[in-house]
């Protein structure tokens, strides 16, 4: 039973932070109806730029932090006005087609920039693990939960209260009309990126802060997709429900069966479930159906 | 004889009520006119009569068989075409291949056939070429555009080539949704006419939607009224100006 | 300059190679291809054979994703799937190449279509989401089921026997790759000559006015993933016998992507464009790196930049075409023989 506790005890920590990267992803898929897959590619820029301002410009954790996000903001406007913005009105395939390409021109250069070599971070948080009971969270973890889900939350606010939020709600509702209410779409549009890199951004940095970075660290964004999808990729609420099942699916699944064939579980289990949601809720578990007309 | 028959249909998007029990036959070689107000269900018919829509209630009759469960491609397969409110035509394609694309119901070539082509698809896809040449492109006067994209055509010609993709389907009956609207006049007397030599030349059975009344009047054999979804007249078009329910309908209620 | 495009026929109008100069220059081409492998080295004639396995599966990716409209990031797991087949095939029950060909094909075609049947209620985003879990699940199942796979450490192949001669060098293998190279393209560029092509691209184009013109739209989104896979099938297979040994390092996402990249850069929808996007996707790493190779001599360490460089100069050559060039090098291409068509009076 404690090997139970335990490993859903991580999944949750571990789905916290799933939660907020989905959040960024959604946030960009609801503005601009373009799924992002540089997810995980943001992730790993914003892990680097905090080793970098920690480690090599020797800054204190709380400036380094507010200067990832805005390095993460200052990404999201780029890749925004210089890419996506063409590829308005372009076909699904297209603008799946230039994330990707994204994502690989952001992983070479941070081969090129920061070598492909292992970093670490210095500690962030204190070395002491958190004892509920006798169950043991790893300080890392347990800290970098708080972080996103104090993350989720101010996301989550912004985009039901603040202006520019219900603005973004409007504008992913129905653009033209959006526009007509005298909305700068396009202005939402970069607003939408910037948020969604900052999410992602420190879902990097809680996750290099566990596991330490890597050029590769990118690839963990690839469970970003069945954390969406079984939110719906249009439902906020949806992402956060999707983050914390995915995260204890995969660290349930990967403790009891990788012992048994042998590793691999972890990544894969996710992708199963993602299946078998998608074969009798072809929409996710939170989605919207689509009403087609003629 | 009725070719086309639809009784009591009802259709409701979530409680909101688009067409209320719609009975109404088209004979065979007719034009059948639908009119009314924006928003009176006339496309959401064509929909249901198509399969696109799935009515909560009602039965519809093609050419004496049971359609109500069937696909809209078995539909289309059995002899229903349609044209669209906002063309449909394939932008990927030539207007050769969208003309082509119209007859695929009735084309056999499988899917190994088609991988192989000589032999029994190269003799399909010849024979289709010349059936279209004749039967549709010299038809309906679009020899010069046959090799054109079709997105680099102008409004008017791409209404055309989409009825000259419909006749491809050698249709028992034809569905047009709109088919002069945004034209200019030489456009719609052209196309009027195509309507109209597609019943007398070829025997065709056509179920026509459009707000202009003066082509409706001309060439319609029946016209069916619809108002907020219910019918609230059906006769020939002479009737149909002096019915005092319709030009309520479009005039609105009159104070005495 | 040529003029006067007059058909007498309705055949010859419908003729893929419609000028007598077109069917020159194929025929000049086919020489060419003829006589490569006798002035060739080996290293040239190895990049030669890698390209026939990419344009054998990039064409099968475009009739799925660039035709049909289906986008598919599992298209690598399909090439995988028909290599493990040919694989175990040729070492379990010793069946020769010529039947491992086809039957790689057929088992690739089979899973593509359980990947596929979901396809008739999944659209889009969600659908390409779907193919990335197929992509992932069959990447584990390559690895972990050590018994029929061989795990992380594959399967060794000998080298394939046609009519009891041994393809045992790059040179005796090109002349099965080129043949079944120009057997695939002709079968695709058949297909789209017909009913089935035609249906593709409109489902495709609007998905909703095809099945009212009569297109029955599972039967042919079937028909898309199966003829896709079963091309995928054979590239794997002929991928086995050129590198004689099949690992799980063959087909990850990456190489998925990677088939994608091709149809994109090539052209969308088009054969030729397959076949271009899948040259250009080939010889690109390469030309990058014999680029470095001349600056080595200055800086020793510069070899340390190759694969960092690859990976971005990819990443740019997808985004680049889609921004600035979406039809591909296949309407560049078109623009080239235009210009020359009416050369010398292009004005």
């Amino acid at each position: 039973m404690d090997i139970l506790g335990q490993l859903l005890v991580s999944g949750i920590a571990v789905g916290g932070v799933y939660a907020l990267i989905a959040l960024g992803f959604v946030i960009i898929y609801k503005a601009t109806s373009i799924i992002n897959f540089a997810t995980g590619e943001f992730m790993m820029i914003g892990a680097y730029l905090l080793y970098t301002f920690m480690v090599m410009t020797g800054l204190p954790a709380i400036p380094a932090f507010l200067l990832v996000m805005a390095g993460a903001a200052l990404l999201g406007m780029l890749v925004e006005r210089a890419i996506l913005r063409h590829m308005l009105g372009q076909p699904t395939i297209s603008i799946v087609m230039v994330t990707i390409g994204l994502s690989s021109i952001l992983m070479g250069l941070a081969e090129l920039i920061w070598s492909t070599g292992f970093k670490n971070f210095p500690p962030l948080f204190p070395r002491a693990p958190i004892i509920v009971g006798d169950i043991i969270i790893r300080s890392n973890l347990f800290w970098g939960f708080v972080i996103a889900m104090a993350a989720v939350i101010v996301f989550a606010l912004i985009f039901k209260y603040a202006k520019v939020g219900v603005a973004m709600r409007a504008t992913a509702d129905d653009q033209m009309a959006a526009f007509s209410m005298g909305i700068n779409v396009r202005n939402i549009f970069t607003l939408a990126w910037s948020l969604g890199a900052i999410a992602a951004a420190l879902g990097g940095v809680i996750i290099g802060n566990i596991g330490g970075i890597q050029p590769t660290l990118g690839h963990i964004g690839l469970t970003i997709f069945p954390v969406v999808i079984l939110g719906g990729l249009d439902s906020i609420g949806g992402a956060v429900i999707g983050g914390f099942i995915v995260g204890i699916v995969e660290n349930v699944a990967g403790g009891y069966l990788d012992p048994i064939v042998g590793g691999g579980v972890k990544a894969i289990a996710p992708f199963v479930v993602l299946v078998l949601i998608l074969l009798f809720r072809p929409y996710g578990l939170f989605g919207k159906e689509d009403i087609e007309r003629l | 004889m009725n070719i086309l028959s639809v009784e009591n249909l009802s259709l409701s998007f979530g409680g909101l009520a688009a067409l209320t029990d719609i009975t109404f036959q088209v004979r065979a070689g007719e034009i059948f006119s639908i009119i009314g107000p924006n928003g009176a269900g006339k496309t959401s018919i064509l929909n249901c009569i198509g399969g696109f829509y799935k009515p909560q209630q009602g039965r519809i009759t093609l050419d004496g068989k049971d359609v109500t469960k069937t696909s809209p491609d078995r539909r289309a397969a059995m002899g229903l075409a349609r044209t669209f409110q906002n063309i449909a035509l394939f932008r990927g394609m030539t207007v050769l291949d969208n003309i082509k694309l119209g007859a695929h119901a009735r084309l056999k070539t499988s899917l190994l056939q088609a991988l192989l082509y000589w032999g029994p698809a190269h003799a399909e896809e010849m024979a289709l070429r010349e059936d279209v040449e004749k039967d549709v492109i010299d038809f309906l006067e679009i020899e010069p555009i046959r090799k054109l994209p079709v997105g680099a055509l102008a409004y008017g010609l791409q209404k055309r080539v989409e009825l000259a993709r419909a006749l491809a389907m050698r249709p028992k009956v034809l569905l047009m949704d709109e088919p002069v609207a945004g034209m200019n006049a030489e456009e719609t007397e052209d196309m009027a006419r195509f309507v109209l030599d597609i019943k007398e030349e070829r025997g065709g059975t056509i179920v026509l939607i459009e707000h202009d009344m003066d082509v409706i009047m001309d060439i319609s054999d029946r016209v069916m009224v619809l108002n907020f979804g219910h019918k609230i007249a059906e006769g020939t078009p002479e009737e149909i100006q002096h019915h005092p329910e319709v030009i309520k309908a479009y005039l609105g209620e009159k104070k005495n | 300059m040529r003029v006067g495009d007059f058909k007498e026929s309705y055949a010859a109008d419908e003729a893929v190679f419609r000028t007598s100069t077109a069917r020159f220059w194929l025929g000049v081409f086919l020489v060419a291809l003829a006589v490569f492998p006798f002035v060739a080295g080996d290293y040239l004639l190895y990049m030669a054979n890698l390209t026939g396995v990419a344009i054998v599966a990039a064409v099968g990716l475009n009739i799925l994703t660039g035709a049909a409209g289906q986008i598919s990031l599992g298209h690598a797991a399909f090439v995988g799937i028909g290599a493990y087949t040919s694989a175990i095939l040729v070492t379990r029950l010793g069946l020769p190449f010529l039947l491992c060909l086809p039957l790689s094909g057929l088992a690739a075609a089979f899973f593509g279509v359980i990947v596929g049947a979901p396809s008739m209620r999944m659209k889009g985003l969600y659908l390409c989401i779907a193919t990335l879990a197929a992509q992932v699940i069959f990447e584990f199942i390559f690895v972990h089921w050590v018994p029929v796979t061989g795990g992380i450490r594959g399967i060794n192949v000998p080298a394939a026997t046609v009519f009891g001669l041994q393809l045992d060098t790059e040179f005796k293998f090109y002349f099965v790759t080129i043949p079944i190279v120009i057997l695939v393209v002709t079968a695709a560029r058949n297909l789209f000559r017909t009913r089935v092509g035609r249906a593709f691209i409109a489902i495709r184009d609007r998905d909703i006015s095809a099945e009212l013109m009569g297109i029955n739209l599972f039967q042919y989104k079937l028909y898309a993933f199966a003829t896709s896979s079963f091309f995928a099938g054979v590239a794997g297979c002929l991928n086995v016998f050129l590198l004689k040994v099949v690992t799980p390092e063959h087909f990850p996402l990456h190489e998925s992507v990677r088939y994608l990249a091709m149809i994109i850069v090539g052209g969308l929808g088009s054969v030729l464009g397959s076949i271009f996007g899948a040259i250009f996707m080939t010889m690109v790493p390469e030309a990058l790196q014999s680029l470095l190779n001349l600056f080595q001599g200055l800086d020793p360490a510069v070899m340390e930049y190759l694969f960092p460089l690859q990976t971005v100069i990819f990443g740019l050559l997808i985004v680049v075409f889609l921004v600035f060039e979406p039809q591909g090098l296949a309407e560049i291409w078109r623009r080239v023989k235009d210009y020359f068509r009416l050369w010398p009076f292009e004005h």
